[in-house]
């Protein structure tokens, strides 16, 4: 079985690093091929990595409280670049402060992420997830 | 005695350096024309006479020749991102000592075809994907080069899991076809020596016939590589020494001259202050740029462009009159000035080629302000730490004052964020050997090490 591609950063001017590690250290011991970009990646990393590696999905985290601006229009730019059937996840602290999660689920569904998740979700959740949106199981 | 012939075929001069392996010493240097055009030999036997001969003849041990006539190593590079592995392909290309006509990137249009086809180019470099990465756009472009109407060699420095498949269909119409590692194996990450190697390979057993410097082959032993190469080979064991010789340590070279100005550094760039993020694709640690809008005499026009109204400032000239001397150097491309103010004009031009080119090459730090503060992110090299600058090329060698072109690589506090060299230390390649003693690596790198921390002058 082939293994599966993912890009993993930390997207805009967030600098937050440890969670990212974190998950690139889960997803390859989970068995998929992790391209880590780290932080401060922009929207066009995003796009130009999983150009060049042939990626199967795009895993956004933003911890900083700006998620809803750096996101924006993400998902329009893949379609522009001929990646607009990619899987798009996304973690961390999406907006500032606790706030109820599913209205910003619902902004974000309506942003063309596939799967959004509540601050501190354990990477054992999204690996579940990733391989029956990857018909692995 | 154990006299070495070296020699540059140059586009206009065909420069001879002969040196004494046994005490290290250059015996003399010359240049003359180069015409391609009737006979490379002819240049090089004029260049020769200058030279005053022993009595009884000379005796070459070695006869070594790099060459950038009959327009230097042309070639096109195709990647698939143009930030990512078409940006490898071109740094790969340039590293080779090749002129590098157009980068595409992507899948190549029919127009891109045609545009390749009008370029000739002598080496196709294609690249894309990263390894098991993307797979289709070597595969499309293989497929789309296959429809030229002519043989050009190609270097493959693609995807590892399609590279075969893809030189395979290349095969159908083009000759040779080498396939080289991939130029970025991963993401971000590059990887040029094989496929700069592959390049090399190609020089020597398809261009150099093709460009008919096989002739010069007769008189000499063999045609090595492209000057460019030579002048790039040189610059590494300068930096880096040879056995217990010590080099001169991290450095950057400025070759001004009449069509590009060149920049080399050898050195690693990372950041030198603490804080700092490095983003960006890496950069090769012997790194080269050209700048074909550079120059002091064939591209004057193009170079009075891109520095603007910076000439006539500097200069305290009317602009019409900086044109009129601008279209003077295009007419007469060998012309020295001949007049105090032609010299300072000179000066000034050459000042802005070398602060725009060294620009272009270092890098940049720019401040990202977040909401809550500001970070550093870097891309490309921090050379603000770099201990020696280098000057060499015709025009810079021939002017008055050397030091005033050089001193356009140095830092400027009122643009910070260009990570140019702050406290360098100056050094003239007078006798203009660097691209000779690249080639003199080849059969003794000590020598060639020691010749040029004798000859090169500190200025
Ligand atoms: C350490 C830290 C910092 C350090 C970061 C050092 C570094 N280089 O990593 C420093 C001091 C630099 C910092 C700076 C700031 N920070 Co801070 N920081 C924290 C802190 C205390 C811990 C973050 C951390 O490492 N957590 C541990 C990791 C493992 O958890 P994680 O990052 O949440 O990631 C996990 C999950 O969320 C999930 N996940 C994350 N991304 C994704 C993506 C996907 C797809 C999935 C499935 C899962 C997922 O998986 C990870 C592993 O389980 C948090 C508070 C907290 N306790 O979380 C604040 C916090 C994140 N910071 C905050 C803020 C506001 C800032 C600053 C703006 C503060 C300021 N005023 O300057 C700056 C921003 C700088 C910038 N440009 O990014 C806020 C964010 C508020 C919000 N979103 O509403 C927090 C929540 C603190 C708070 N309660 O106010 N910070």
């Amino acid at each position: 079985m082939e293994q599966k591609t993912l890009i993993l950063g930390v997207i805009g001017a967030d600098v937050h690093a440890v969670g990212n590690r974190i998950l690139d250290y889960a997803f390859t011991q989970a068995g998929f091929k992790v391209i880590n970009i780290g932080v401060l990646a922009s929207q066009e990393e995003f796009i130009q990595a999983a150009i060049e590696t042939n990626a199967d999905v795009i895993l956004v985290s933003s911890l900083y409280g700006h998620g809803e601006i750096d996101c924006r229009g993400l998902r329009e730019k893949c379609q522009e670049s001929g990646i607009g059937n990619i899987l798009l996840y996304v973690g961390g602290n999406l907006v500032v402060g606790k706030q109820d999660f599913a209205p910003v689920e619902r902004l974000f569904k309506g942003m063309g992420f596939d799967r959004i998740y509540p601050p501190g979700t354990m990477p054992d959740v999204p690996i579940a997830n990733l391989r029956q949106d990857l018909g692995l199981v | 005695m154990q006299a070495v012939l070296l020699v540059d075929f140059g586009s206009t001069y065909t420069k001879v350096t002969i040196v004494d392996l046994e005490t290290e010493r250059i015996i003399g240097t010359a240049q003359a024309g180069t015409t391609i055009e009737t006979n490379m030999m002819e240049g090089l036997h004029q260049a020769l006479e200058k030279i005053p001969e022993p009595r009884d003849g000379w005796q070459f041990v070695r006869k070594l020749a790099c060459s950038s006539a009959a327009g230097g190593l042309k070639m096109v590079a195709s990647g698939l991102v143009k930030e990512l592995t078409a940006e490898a392909a071109r740094r790969a290309a340039l590293g080779a000592g090749a002129r590098v006509l157009q980068v595409f990137s992507y899948e190549l249009s029919a127009s891109d075809q045609e545009k390749i086809g009008a370029l000739k180019p002598d080496i196709l470099l294609l690249a894309g994907g990263t390894d098991g990465g993307n797979k289709e756009i070597l595969l499309k472009n293989a497929e789309h080069l296959a429809e030229l109407p002519f043989s050009i060699p190609v270097v493959v420095a693609g995807n590892k899991v399609v590279a075969l498949q893809a030189a395979e269909i290349l095969r159908k119409r083009h000759h040779p076809v080498v396939v080289a590692e991939n130029v970025m194996p991963e993401l971000n990450v590059l990887a040029v020596d094989s496929a700069r190697l592959a390049i090399r390979e190609v020089f020597l057993d398809n261009i150099i016939h093709a460009k008919g410097l096989d002739k010069a082959e007769e008189f000499m032993e063999r045609v090595l590589m492209p000057t460019p190469a030579a002048v790039l080979s040189a610059a590494e064991l300068l930096a880096q020494g040879f056995d217990d010789e010590a080099g001169l340590g991290e450095l950057l070279i400025v070759d001004v001259g009449g069509a590009t100005t060149d920049v080399h550094s050898l050195a690693q760039g990372e950041p030198s202050k603490p804080g700092v993020m490095l983003k960006g694709l890496p950069e090769p640690y012997a790194k080269r740029t050209v700048e074909g809008d550079l120059g002091m005499r064939y591209s004057a026009l193009a170079l009075g462009e891109a520095v603007g109204k910076r000439l006539a400032k500097h200069l305290g000239w009317t602009e019409e009159k900086v044109h009129r001397q601008l279209e003077l150097y295009v007419a007469e491309p060998w012309r020295v000035p001949e007049s105090e103010e032609e010299s300072s004009f000179d000066t000034a031009m050459g000042r802005l080629a070398v602060e725009l080119a060294v620009e272009r090459h270092v890098g940049r730090i720019e401040v990202v302000y977040t909401p809550f503060g500001a970070s550093y992110i870097q891309q490309g090299k921090d050379l603000t730490p770099l201990p020696v600058v280098i000057g060499t090329g015709g025009v810079l060698l021939r002017n008055a004052q050397p030091l005033g072109i050089l001193a356009g690589a140095v830092f400027n506090p009122a643009e910070p964020t260009l990570l140019k060299p702050q406290e360098p230390e100056f050094y003239l390649d007078k006798d203009y050997i660097l691209a000779a003693m690249g080639l003199l690596r080849e059969i003794s790198p000590l020598a060639a090490l020691r010749m040029m921390k004798k000859y090169l002058v500190k200025i």
